[in-house]
């Protein structure tokens, strides 16, 4: 459930905001929902880190990989598969991270 | 418990995402540039290209954009306005950093987006005094309502396109170096215009001749470096007597040397910065009527530097490339007229040894009086925070780029500067040019148009369906023979610039006798045949003599013989010299691999091509050869080395000179000798060869991204030399071939190595850059009117006025 809410309201929102508002959201999804850290981390993790490779994957594919192949390149990685996967794990400590914070500031109150 | 992990994980968290939305030196801010929904990821959807309607502010009437198969847009407005707010509005679309980075390179910001690492291009920028001459340029073509409206069309254009644009769309290098487009300014056209008298005139050797001068003297400098080359085959030709009655030429003033000089900074003048252009008349052509090709060699890189575009409104319907940037056509057709440019290359850039009264610097000595110094404060803001403040000291020559304590060498205990007159300095209204050049309609309209133009001064060659012709165009000044040849005396007012060539008398030809005009950046006109001195360093003549070869032989030319012609691989240069040289080759003395060497230039039909070895082997030989000659004599940090022609001269003609002597040995090194260690050396380098001594491969000529990003170059597997037609060398090349085939109705044929569009996630980032290897040009859409051809274009995009 933590998990869904927090997919669905970050997709929506960066698709509005600047990429730092995904720590917004998984904070406030994960201060209502969470009910431990250790969930409230992966969920974080995971729905940031799906979010973000769905988004990359998806253009990486339509674009046939011309830039991708290109930045993969330029940052010395090579294969922007390698930059995907630095992609989700950037995105997922970010939203696991944030949500964590979420879930502790939280429990301050109860 | 509860609050210190609560505080340490908001901590946290801040401190990672504060972490990854900032860069560090050349590392992105990997935060907005990783996340697909706003950063690089998200850069490439230029699919769904599709006819729309849009709404922009400011428009005075309905404009119609039909864009073709390479996505070249055919602007029909009803206004100029309407026409130039388009042009501007279109290519921010596709080119918006590109042109931004330009004006920043040329009025001295990088630092501001890049970083510390280029300071010293920007203080240079400062140095030279780019941004104050584009500021008098500005105020010269504001002046002028016609330029002002054309302006400030575009920039509302430009800044139309910015305004509407929300951070995920912003170009892939904004994302990468983290920073948003600022408005676009008139300002920034100027700086566009003068950023290209740079890039063709903001050269000198005069540093390092002086210093040829004072280590051997007059006359053997007068040998090595003559004014006028051994091979030259002028534009104007030969035994053309001017039909004008000349200004007086200012008296020569006697002789003065200046102080040994050297600076880092001086830009010296690459020998083969140059490029092509040629017209035929009627009676050559399979048609009838003349055929037109130019080929402008530049900087290769991407986002390709030129915008491909047809501005029509009433009064105009052109077509052409120009610098992305700046409003109107640079080189190419109208409905009547079509027109290229090369590069003229006079000397219109010197130095002034300025003697300052003390190392207050602010007083200097000129006419025999102590003259105010007038300083000038340039900021540069550096990435980071930090400002730089530097002063730029300016006389009335110019501004004072090299101080005293930069120098390496010192006369005495004066402090010496260099101070800059350069052509650029002094206002003109180019803009106004290109504005009337798009509206010619016969040679005289074209030739006033031209007065205009001040610098960088080019070859403009011309055609219509009756004429051709050639003007070696701009604003020269009125010099004393081999002035500025040397640093000047910044203290005899003999030595200033006194007058300017007037712009009617700039050397040109109309309808020559032999059927063609051409352009290579060779000497414009003979001495013999023009009064006054235009420089004393223009390209050889080898392309020159190649072009000037292939047309008289022409008949029944065709679209199609200058589409050969323009990827030309011969080169005189192996011609006039390789027989000499392997003469002298001891072929007794030669192992098993040195033969097969020699066999391979034996046998060599002296064309560049991408897939033969022997252009590899002479390249080498030739360049090895050239340094062991002169290298100990000319050390290259200070001194300058003859010209590639006097080189071949000495080689033809005199066996046994002093030159061929390495000072360094206490051998007495011969011709022969060098000739044979080199060869030798070169043949042993090459071993058995293979596929990267093909010349393609081993030339290492590639194409990169403006911003030098690594991972974003091409590597170029082409043929060419320096000089041949095809002048590819390194990353310097044809950045546009044009051909165009006057006539009732007017065809055009053209390739850039690039494509329209600036982002490198687009295919028509690059979609050319093959069929520009291979040598095929694509026939260039030109209609006649919104509604002329419908089915050749299938996108159609509406502006309309809000």
């Amino acid at each position: 459930m933590l998990f869904l809410l927090i997919l669905l309201f970050s997709v929506v929102v960066q698709f509005f905001l600047p990429w730092w508002s995904l720590a917004l959201v998984c904070f406030a999804v994960a201060f209502w929902k969470a009910r431990y850290g250790g969930q409230a981390f992966l969920a974080g993790f995971g729905a940031i880190g799906l979010a973000w490779l769905g988004m990359a994957l998806f253009w990486h594919l339509v674009t046939d990989g011309l830039l991708s192949n290109r930045v993969a390149a330029m940052l010395t990685v090579n294969s922007p598969w390698i930059l995907l996967v630095v992609t989700v794990v950037i995105g997922g400590v970010v939203g696991g991270l944030s949500a964590l914070s979420g879930y502790l500031v939280r429990r301050l109150w109860v | 418990m509860k609050w210190i992990k609560a505080i340490l994980a908001v901590s946290l968290t801040l401190l990672v995402i504060y972490g990854l939305n900032r860069t560090y030196g050349v590392i992105p801010a990997l935060g907005p540039f990783l996340s697909p929904y706003e950063g690089f990821w998200r850069s490439g959807a230029d699919d769904g290209f599709e006819s729309e309607e849009l709404t922009l502010e400011g428009l005075q009437a309905p404009v119609q954009v039909r864009f073709d198969s390479l996505r070249v847009p055919h602007i029909f407005a009803q206004n100029d306005h309407d026409l130039y707010y388009a042009q501007g509005y279109l290519t921010a679309k596709d080119r918006l950093w590109q042109m931004e980075f330009m004006t920043h390179a040329a009025a001295g910001r990088l630092s501001e987006i890049i970083g510390e690492r280029t300071l010293e291009m920007d203080r240079y920028q400062r140095r030279i005094g780019m941004v104050v001459s584009a500021k008098k340029s500005l105020a010269r073509m504001q002046a002028d309502p016609q330029s002002r409206a054309v302006m400030e069309a575009y920039t509302a254009g430009v800044n139309a396109y910015i305004a509407q644009l929300s951070p995920h769309e912003y170009p892939f290098e904004y994302k990468l170096l983290h920073y948003k487009p600022e408005p676009w300014t008139t300002l920034k056209i100027a700086l566009l215009l003068k950023m290209l008298a740079y890039d063709m005139t903001g050269y000198s050797d005069d540093l390092r001749m002086t210093n040829n001068l004072r280590k051997y003297g007059p006359e053997i400098t007068q040998d090595l470096f003559p004014d006028y080359p051994f091979h030259e085959e002028p534009i104007v030709p030969l035994g053309s007597k001017p039909d004008f009655t000349p200004l007086p030429i200012p008296p020569t003033p006697a002789d003065f040397m200046a102080a040994a000089a050297a600076h880092t900074l001086e830009r010296q003048k690459p020998e083969n910065l140059g490029s092509n252009n040629w017209a035929v008349t009627g009676a050559k052509t399979a048609n009838g009527y003349p055929l037109l090709a130019s080929d402008p060699h530049l900087n290769l890189s991407l986002p390709s530097i030129w915008h491909v575009v047809q501005l029509h409104a009433p009064g105009i319907n052109t077509y052409g490339v120009i610098i992305p940037g700046a409003p109107g056509v640079g080189i190419g057709f109208n409905e009547r007229i079509a027109w290229g440019m090369t590069n003229v290359g006079a000397d219109v850039l010197d130095w002034y040894q300025i003697q300052f009264k003390d190392n207050k610097q602010q007083q200097y000595w000129h006419d025999n009086q102590w003259k105010p110094v007038r300083r000038v404060v340039e900021k540069i803001n550096v990435k980071g925070g930090q400002t730089i403040l530097d002063t730029v000291l300016y006389t009335h020559h110019g501004p004072v780029a090299y101080l005293p304590h930069e120098k390496a060498f010192r006369a005495g205990s004066t402090p010496i500067g260099h101070a800059l007159r350069w052509i650029a300095h002094d206002p003109q209204n180019e803009l106004r040019t290109l504005i009337l050049v798009n509206r010619a309609a016969d040679y005289q309209q074209f030739r006033n148009a031209l007065t205009t133009w001040a610098a960088p001064a080019f070859n403009f060659v011309y055609a219509d369906s009756q004429n051709i012709a050639i003007v070696s165009n701009g604003q020269f000044p009125l010099k004393w023979p081999e002035q500025g040849k040397f640093l000047l005396d910044g203290s005899n007012p003999a030595h200033d610039w006194q007058g300017w060539i007037p712009m009617e008398q700039v050397p040109q030809v109309l309808n020559p006798e032999r059927g063609f005009v051409s352009s290579a950046n060779q000497t414009p006109v003979s001495p013999q045949d023009y009064p006054y001195y235009l420089g004393a360093s223009f390209a050889g003549y080898e392309r020159s003599a190649r072009i000037n070869q292939r047309l008289s032989a022409m008949t029944q030319a065709t679209p199609d013989s200058f589409r050969l012609m323009q990827t030309d691989n011969y080169s005189f240069v192996p011609q006039n010299v390789l027989p000499t040289l392997l003469k002298l080759v001891n072929q007794d003395s030669l192992t098993g691999t040195q033969k097969k060497a020699y066999q391979l230039l034996v046998s060599w039909d002296y064309r560049f091509n991408p897939d033969k070895m022997a252009p590899s082997l002479f390249e080498n030989w030739w360049q090895t050869l050239a340094r062991a000659i002169w290298s100990d004599d000319f050390p290259p940090e200070t001194y300058k080395a003859p010209a590639r022609d006097r080189l071949v001269q000495m080689i033809q003609q005199v066996p046994r000179s002093r030159w061929y002597d390495d000072v360094n040995t206490p051998d007495k090194e011969t011709l022969p000798m060098l000739v044979n260690a080199t060869f030798k050396e070169v043949a042993d380098s090459l071993g058995v060869g293979g596929e990267k001594w093909l010349w393609g491969n081993a030339r290492d000529s590639y194409i990169r991204h403006m911003a030098q990003l690594p991972g974003f170059e091409h590597q170029l597997f082409t043929g060419g030399s320096a000089n041949s037609i095809n002048a590819l060398n390194g990353s310097h090349g044809p950045s546009w071939r044009m051909v165009v085939q006057m006539g009732p109705q007017i065809q055009a044929w053209g390739v850039y190595p690039g494509g329209q569009s600036g982002n490198p996630a687009s295919r028509f980032y690059d979609n050319l850059l093959n069929d520009w290897q291979t040598g095929k040009l694509h026939q260039l859409l030109f209609l006649k009117s919104a509604a002329d051809r419908p089915s050749a274009t299938s996108v159609t995009w509406t502006f309309k006025k809000n």
